[in-house]
């Protein structure tokens, strides 16, 4: 079996604990992989290590065990292929929203002129609806979904290879939140990045994604199950609810959130194997395997298929 | 009428100076109007009981006096105020640059390597608290040149406040900001420039404050011990003339220096400050 884009091998995480007290086990063998152009949602509850995760993916934080390989060389350290969207944004106060892209695209395109990288900047600010001035202002004067979509302009500004989205349209309404989403589809549509997406949301997930993890609760997380989302693309927010297999998807996600995050907390899976369980829906209609993506690759990893249970 | 707060606080210290001032004009025994004291009535005792402290109007009529020709220059010991002043804000300011020249850098390689910041830690607790002056006879000694001196003192009183908060400024910046810089793959000084320089700069400029204002704390004393020139010569020398409207004088004169230069700073402080 070929590599993924980006494998996670046996990955685990310890945080030193408390004077005296045990180290806190985030997650221990974590093993995923991620095709390239694959756009993947991980839900899980709060504090069960998904923000831990992406900070190992990007290269910011190291691995207690295992490692991150992408591309075949090992993560690192941070790169300017892996843009990530932070949960608290991370937005340099000092600089205005405009300046806060600009510093990216110039750490970007070391070559452009300063002309080029303004226009660049103001096209994605532009995109999330930063215009008339308000790209002008310190974060610290705008309002905090006006300063999550600095956030998102900056990173996907910079065209990673991988982008990392930690909550990236929590604090939106939905009306912003619908139109970005709508915009980083577009955007991952038009290119080859891969994405890899926390959220809480699960109507979000299945919307969105290609495949949902699903985390167990901590410590000693694990992701359980893995989801695909055979829905065709393009997806519409007001068609895809009466798509077959929608309410099979989501009832699915949200009966693991409530119950068997809990039950399978903890637990190694039964066969000792860690890698996630492959859950795929499409008994009830057509199985889609193709997204409309140019890419199309079909991963064949499919271990175990349940039926929606 | 409801004054703005500005505008009431503002005719209040009016007021507050008006009456203070009064105060002491009356308390102050009348003088021979028009004509000065000789020295040697002075030296006597003879006019008044005791010398006293001239009042507030002596010291004005000496202010426009000085303050109308600031530039004069009659001598080694006859020079206009602006002059004197003048040569205490040029050792104060090279001194000083001196020292932010060197605690910045050096502060900022203390803040960002840990390592750093033990070793140096024991040498900048132990010479800190010296006073700059106890450094003079050393340094007369090793200089052999009291201007030379004089700015050696304050370039060492003035290191301290810097190195100390540009090390605590650099080593507090937030890990969200440093792993920006991380993931834009800015190199070493890419990082010090665009991300901690910024971060740090209001903490470093309270150190700069700091500073300025020990450094010209300093100077009067230092250029008393040194001579010469300068501020601090200045009051010395009237002081020794016996020239008590001179020292009340210049005494103000440190005190309105010191401010300017404390109000400078804190405008370029107010210009690196952010809000989180
Ligand atoms: N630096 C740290 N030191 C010790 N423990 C930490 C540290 N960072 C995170 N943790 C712990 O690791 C666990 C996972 O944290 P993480 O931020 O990854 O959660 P999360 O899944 O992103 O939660 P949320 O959905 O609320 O953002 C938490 O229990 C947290 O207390
Ligand atoms: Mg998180």
């Amino acid at each position: 079996m070929p590599t993924p884009f980006l494998s996670v091998q046996g990955l685990s995480k310890r945080f030193p604990g408390p004077k005296g007290s045990d180290p806190l086990t985030v997650f221990e063998n974590v093993n995923l992989g991620i095709e390239k152009g694959e756009f993947v949602c991980i839900i899980g509850h709060s504090g069960c290590g998904k923000s831990t995760i992406l900070n190992i993916l990007a290269g910011l934080d190291e691995p207690t065990d295992g490692a991150v390989i992408m591309n075949g060389k090992e993560v690192s350290g941070p790169s300017l292929d892996r843009g990530i969207v932070f949960q608290n944004y991370s937005l340099l106060p000092w600089l205005s929203a405009l300046k806060n892209v600009t510093f990216a695209v110039q750490a970007r395109h070391r070559n452009w002129t300063k002309k080029q990288v303004h226009d660049h900047s103001v096209k994605y600010l532009e995109m999330v609806g930063l215009t008339g001035g308000a790209e002008l202002r310190k974060p610290s004067q705008l309002s905090g979904g006006m300063r999550q979509r600095v956030s998102i302009a900056r990173a996907f500004a910079i065209q990673p290879e991988l982008l990392l989205l930690d909550e990236p349209f929590g604090a939106l309404d939905a009306l912003t939140r619908g139109s970005i989403q709508d915009e980083l589809i577009r955007i991952w549509a038009g290119s080859d990045q891969t994405v890899f997406m926390i959220t809480h949301d699960v109507d979000e997930a299945i919307l969105l994604a290609d495949r949902i993890l699903l985390m167990t609760n901590g410590p000693y997380a694990r992701v359980a199950e893995s989801v695909q989302v055979d829905i065709e693309r393009p997806r519409v927010r007001a068609d895809i609810i009466h798509h077959p297999d929608y309410y099979d998807i989501r009832n699915h996600l949200v009966e693991f959130l409530a119950k068997r995050s809990r039950e399978l907390a903890g637990k190694r899976d039964e066969d000792g194997v860690s890698e996630p369980n492959v859950i795929r829906f499409g008994l009830n209609g057509p199985v889609a395997n193709k997204s409309n993506k140019g890419a199309g690759e079909t991963p064949a990893r499919a271990r175990v298929v349940n039926g929606a249970d | 009428m409801i004054a703005s707060l500005n505008a009431r606080a503002l005719l209040l210290s009016a007021v507050l100076l008006a009456v203070l001032l009064g105060i002491w004009e009356a308390a102050s025994p009348q003088q021979k109007l028009g004509s000065e004291l000789t020295e040697y009535e002075i030296l006597m005792g003879g006019a008044e009981p005791k010398a006293a402290v001239p009042p507030p109007s002596a010291v004005f009529v000496k202010a426009w006096e000085e303050l109308s020709n600031p530039f004069y220059d009659a001598g080694p010991n006859d020079k206009g105020i602006g002059i004197q002043i003048g040569y205490s804000l040029y050792r104060v300011l090279s001194g000083y640059f001196l020292a932010a020249a060197i605690a910045i850098p050096a502060g900022f390689l203390i803040g960002m390597s840990p390592l750093m910041y033990r070793a140096l830690d024991p040498f900048i607790q132990i010479l800190r608290p010296i006073s700059p002056l106890a450094w003079m006879p050393l340094a007369l000694f090793v200089i052999q040149d009291s201007q030379a001196s004089a700015i050696f003192v304050i370039f060492i009183c003035s290191i301290w406040p810097m190195l100390i908060n540009t090390a605590f400024g650099v080593a507090g910046v937030r890990k969200d900001w440093v792993n920006v810089a991380r993931t834009h793959e800015l190199g070493t000084l890419k990082t010090a420039w665009i991300v901690i320089l910024p971060a740090a700069a209001p903490t470093i400029l309270t150190g700069m404050r700091i500073s300025i204002g020990i450094a010209w704390l300093v100077i009067v004393a230092a250029e008393m011990l040194v001579g010469g020139t300068g501020i601090g010569y200045y009051v010395w020398n009237e002081w020794n003339n016996l020239d008590l409207t001179s020292v009340i004088f210049s005494i103000l004169m440190i005190g309105l220096v010191g401010m300017l230069l404390d109000t400078a700073f804190a405008y370029c402080a107010r210009l690196v400050q952010y809000q989180e």
